[in-house]
């Protein structure tokens, strides 16, 4: 038989026993350097979320208050999405080895023990009760199935609870003490963590299927069945009567999610690395998602099933498939509910173990004489003995409190008094990270009120249910003061317990805080720690902490001190490491210097909590008080620095980005600087050709008398010829140097592009009947019409026109001009049969003193400047002018002008 | 000066995106049922996925 008390209990040790291996895999892991915390075994570490209050609660949930049970996790879903402030977080504590919720607080307002004790009691105080509920969660799963097995394995004196109690105290001890790690983290633990989740979902996700698909046929038939009685129809309609408990309960739940202490020693403690929240952002919530959609279905398919009996809701994931005798199935849930109530046991315990150890005891032992007297060097294990301690004591209050409380209202309800509990510590740890003008007293005045109206409004009232005081502060008020009802607190009734404890502690918490902060004065250590915190992703770093510290301190002692507390092994492994990094050979010859005294204090913080560690250095180190008014100049010299530095390096990227610009203005000057010497030479020499020629034939007309006269003629009609061609040389050159320099003149106006080409044709028409060369025009009888300069694309065309002319063939040579509109500009071409041009000639017409032909054995046939200046006039208007042309099959010259933009 | 990343801002707009979505009055408007299956506990399940699947898309995105 499945049900046996002794398989039963086999089952569960067996179990455990799996976990304990799974840590110590993560441990071996961990300490080999060969981490197995993925980016998805962080994120269902989280789901420790999802304690046995979700896995057995939750249906209980459902069955009185319908749809509103799924806050507790759309809270969490919502606050993950802000992940920035995780981020922060996480990378505060990383940065100043912050091992507890507590610790965090403390250390953000100047290391204070005082807060660090007030979160503690808080914590203990608030969180305890609920691991109670844990305790009762197992007891009565166990109850639910020794009552169809019979409880044949205990002696009746033997209570099951304590023996599970102990169980858990021991098995949290084993791995969650094995060592005092300088970052409080549990590699080992967080695996097992992350393996109960998946357990707890596929126990959950399988009863629900066997509830919804197996007993019942699917979601639509539980639905439509359930509708059919009005009392349960009212569970799956949402009720806007309740909109202001559904807010309350999504901001509640939102806020534990971190600061639960286990939540927040999972998220923030146990992180290993920043980008596994990208992970944990989406995924945590798909896994409250898919934990949560069987969970109405199964408190409907409860309901329906066991009409008229009175079974306990909370048990029916166990008692549905026992009635429908799938005895298989009730075991994996009892194991999937053994797996939320175990790991939420170990992490919780854990936290407040470490929480309780470091802030609690801690200072009251550094402050005992006995300590003082006790001259061990090593004391590393007696706060493993503390640590094991805290856990069994936690354990045992929690399985006291179930004792004493039994079926009573406090334990039904305390899922959402932790939470509450937990709520206070937000203003603090927000105000800490966010706004720099929170202090100490600001923080201890809002938490000591928040607290107050926690315990007066919820917790003392649950206590009164369950009739363990007098009820009458509830009933009639405190001293019969009706205002001063516990819960309608200044006559504010009809809001249920939890919104209205909510609404008025963080009321009296945010106030007192941030009056009580406005109304203060931080001292330096905590101006300096409020610095930290919230600047933290743009700290200035090392030297501004190095110039917040002056005094005197000997490595030796410091050492001593870090020997005493993490043990020699692990003291000096540490030392080795802080001496590498900073290529110090041999840490005994280090300096005791500030940065060396943050790290001892850092060291010390992961072990015994930040307040412990400063108390602790402080006792070796002859530190000078710098004052809160030096501290103050100091950071606002660092944000000055900062604030230059950034300027600086905007300054520095301007003066590249300027020095480039010159570089290349630079370059492009002496380009044109050779240019330029290219053009005088090239200028020189082309006027010293037609001078030479002239003055070769003057001179030989004026020494030799005795000449023909047709010779004379002869040769005065090429000095002529070359006097004029050197006047039009000139008159091209000036004209090139004016279009260039831009001083050239313009009369800009509308100009009839069809009537210009016309003209041009015509006063050419005498040169190109010389030659018995075709001239054919095709033109639109009027326009278009373009904004240029006449006279200058006259120019154009009667230079494209005689260089058409001068390289076609007489008798067979043949021009044609086509004027015509494409898209937005005018297009002009002067085509010709003549020889044609290479590829590379159609680029090298256009520069100046390059001519078509071959220039050695041919006489040049013109100036080389009359592309240049017909291209540069056409890109004056806008154009462009090109050729387009093949060896042997004529070239096109065409250039475009663009039509004036449309009056529209 | 580190800006909060693009993605961390996204995902935070998302947050406040679900917060109306998920809390009364508009939590309030759906009614009636489909295929058997409550509006209401559709309307949940379905924003809830939706803003977990956008979520998902926001964080895992290569570049962001």
């Amino acid at each position: 038989m499945l049900l046996s008390g002794w398989f039963i209990a086999l089952l569960a040790t067996g179990y455990l026993a799996l976990l304990f291996a799974v840590a110590r895999f993560g441990d071996a892991r961990a300490d080999a350097g060969k981490s197995i915390i993925s980016a998805n075994v962080y994120a269902l570490s989280l789901a420790v979320y999802c304690t046995s209050w979700t896995f057995y609660g939750s249906v209980g949930r459902a069955t009185s208050g319908g749809l509103s049970f799924l806050t507790i996790y759309i809270g969490p879903t919502l606050m993950l999405l802000f992940a920035g402030v995780i981020l922060k977080m996480v990378r505060i504590s990383k940065v100043h080895r912050i091992t507890s919720i507590a610790d965090f607080i403390a250390s953000r307002y100047g290391k204070s023990q005082l807060l660090a004790g007030l979160v503690t009691v808080i914590a203990v105080v608030g969180v305890v009760p609920y691991i109670a509920l844990q305790l009762k969660a197992i007891s009565a799963s166990l109850a639910v199935l020794f009552a169809q097995a019979g409880n044949d394995l205990f002696p009746w004196w033997l209570d099951t609870t304590f023996l599970i109690a102990i169980v858990l105290a021991l098995f949290t001890i084993w791995f969650g003490t094995r060592h005092l790690d300088a970052t409080e983290r549990h590699e080992g633990m967080v695996a097992a963590v992350a393996f109960e989740s998946v357990v707890k979902l596929f126990a959950f996700i399988a009863v629900g299927l066997f509830v919804t698909y197996g007993i019942f046929g699917g979601l639509g038939d539980l639905f439509q069945r359930a509708a059919a009685s009005p009392e349960l129809a009212r569970l799956f309609s949402l009720d806007s009567g309740r909109a202001g408990t559904w807010t309350a309960m999504v901001l509640l739940s939102g806020l534990a999610i971190i600061f639960l202490p286990r939540q927040f020693q999972i998220i923030v403690v146990e992180n290993v690395d920043e980008s596994h929240l990208r992970r944990a952002v989406w995924l945590f919530p798909l896994y409250l998602l898919l934990i949560n959609i069987f969970v109405l279905p199964i408190a409907l398919g409860g309901l329906l099933h066991f009409q008229g009996q009175a079974v306990n809701p909370d048990t029916f994931v166990l008692t549905l498939p026992l009635a429908h005798g799938a005895q298989g199935l009730a075991l994996l849930v009892f194991i999937g509910g053994l797996s939320a109530a175990t790991g939420m046991v170990i992490v919780e315990t854990i936290a407040l173990s470490t929480m309780v150890c470091n802030d609690l005891v801690m200072p009251w032992l550094l402050r005992s004489t006995w300590l003082q007297a006790e001259k061990r060097q090593d004391l590393s294990g007696l706060l493993i003995g503390i640590r094991r301690a805290a856990i069994a004591l936690i354990l045992l209050l929690g399985y006291i409190y179930f004792r004493a409380a039994g079926e009573a209202y406090a334990l039904v309800g305390i899922g959402l008094i932790s939470f509450a509990a937990v709520a206070q510590f937000a203003p603090a740890m927000f105000g800490g990270m966010y706004w720099k003008q929170g202090t100490r007293a600001g923080a201890v005045a809002g938490l000591l009120g928040g607290f107050a109206v926690w315990l007066y409004t919820l917790l003392l009232p649950s206590f009164a249910k369950s009739h363990w005081i007098g009820g009458g502060f509830v009933e009639d008020g405190l001293l019969g003061v009706g205002w001063l009802k516990a819960q309608a607190l200044f006559g504010l009734a009809g809001l249920d317990e939890i919104s209205h404890c909510l609404l008025w502690s963080l009321f009296a918490n945010i106030g007192l805080y941030v009056v009580v902060s406005l109304n203060s004065r931080p001292d330096a250590t905590e101006a300096r720690q409020a610095e930290r915190f919230v600047d933290i992703f743009r700290h200035a770093g090392r030297e501004t902490d190095a110039r917040l510290w002056r005094g005197s301190a000997s490595v030796e002692q410091l050492v001593a001190l870090l020997e005493r507390f993490l043990g020699p092994a692990r003291a000096r492994q540490q030392m080795a490491s802080y001496a590498a990094s900073r290529q110090i050979a041999d840490w005994k010859k280090m300096s005791a210097d500030a940065d060396f005294v943050h790290f001892a204090e850092a060291e010390l913080a992961g072990a015994i909590g930040s307040a412990s560690a400063r108390v602790m250095v402080a006792s070796v180190a002859q530190e000078e008080d710098l004052g809160l008014d030096e501290v103050l100049d100091i950071l606002d010299e660092a944000t000055q620095v900062r604030a230059y530095s950034r300027e600086l390096e905007v300054k520095q990227h301007e003066l590249q980005a300027a020095t480039g610009e010159l570089r290349a203005a630079n370059d492009r000057l002496r380009e044109l600087d050779r240019m330029k010497d290219d053009f005088i030479s090239t200028v020189t020499h082309e006027l010293r050709t037609p001078l030479t020629s002239i003055r070769a034939l003057s001179e030989m007309l004026h020494d030799d008398p005795r000449l023909e006269l047709s010779d004379r003629k002869r040769f005065l009609g090429i000095i002529v010829n070359e006097a004029e061609r050197l006047t039009r040389l000139i008159n091209q050159i000036l004209d090139m140097a004016k279009l260039e320099s831009g001083r050239a003149e313009w009369t800009t106006g509308e100009v009839d592009i069809g009537e210009v080409v016309r003209e041009a044709m015509d006063a050419l028409g005498q040169l190109f009947r010389d030659k018995a060369v075709a001239l054919e025009g095709d033109i639109p009888a009027s326009g278009p019409v373009v904004l240029a300069d006449r006279d200058r694309l006259t120019q154009v065309m009667i230079n494209l026109l005689s260089n058409a002319v001068k390289f076609v063939p007489g008798g067979t040579g043949r021009v044609q001009v086509r004027v015509a509109v494409a898209g937005q500009r005018v297009r002009v071409e002067v085509a010709d049969n003549g020889p044609g041009l290479t590829a590379e000639e159609c680029n090298v017409i256009f520069e100046k003193f390059r001519q078509g032909g071959n220039t050695l054995t041919d006489k040049p046939q013109g100036t080389g400047l009359g592309l240049p200046i017909s291209r540069q006039i056409v890109e004056y208007f806008g154009g462009n002018l090109w050729v387009e042309s093949r060896p042997g099959a004529g070239a096109n010259f065409i250039f475009t002008v663009p039509l004036p933009a449309s009056e529209e | 000066m580190k800006r909060a990343s693009l993605s961390r801002q996204r995902l935070a707009a998302l947050g406040l995106l679900g917060l109306p979505l998920l809390t009364y009055p508009l939590l309030g408007l759906p009614s009636g049922s489909w295929a058997g299956i409550p509006a209401g506990y559709l309307y949940l399940f379905g924003v809830w996925a939706g803003l977990i699947a956008l979520a998902a898309w926001v964080a895992e995105r290569k570049g962001s």
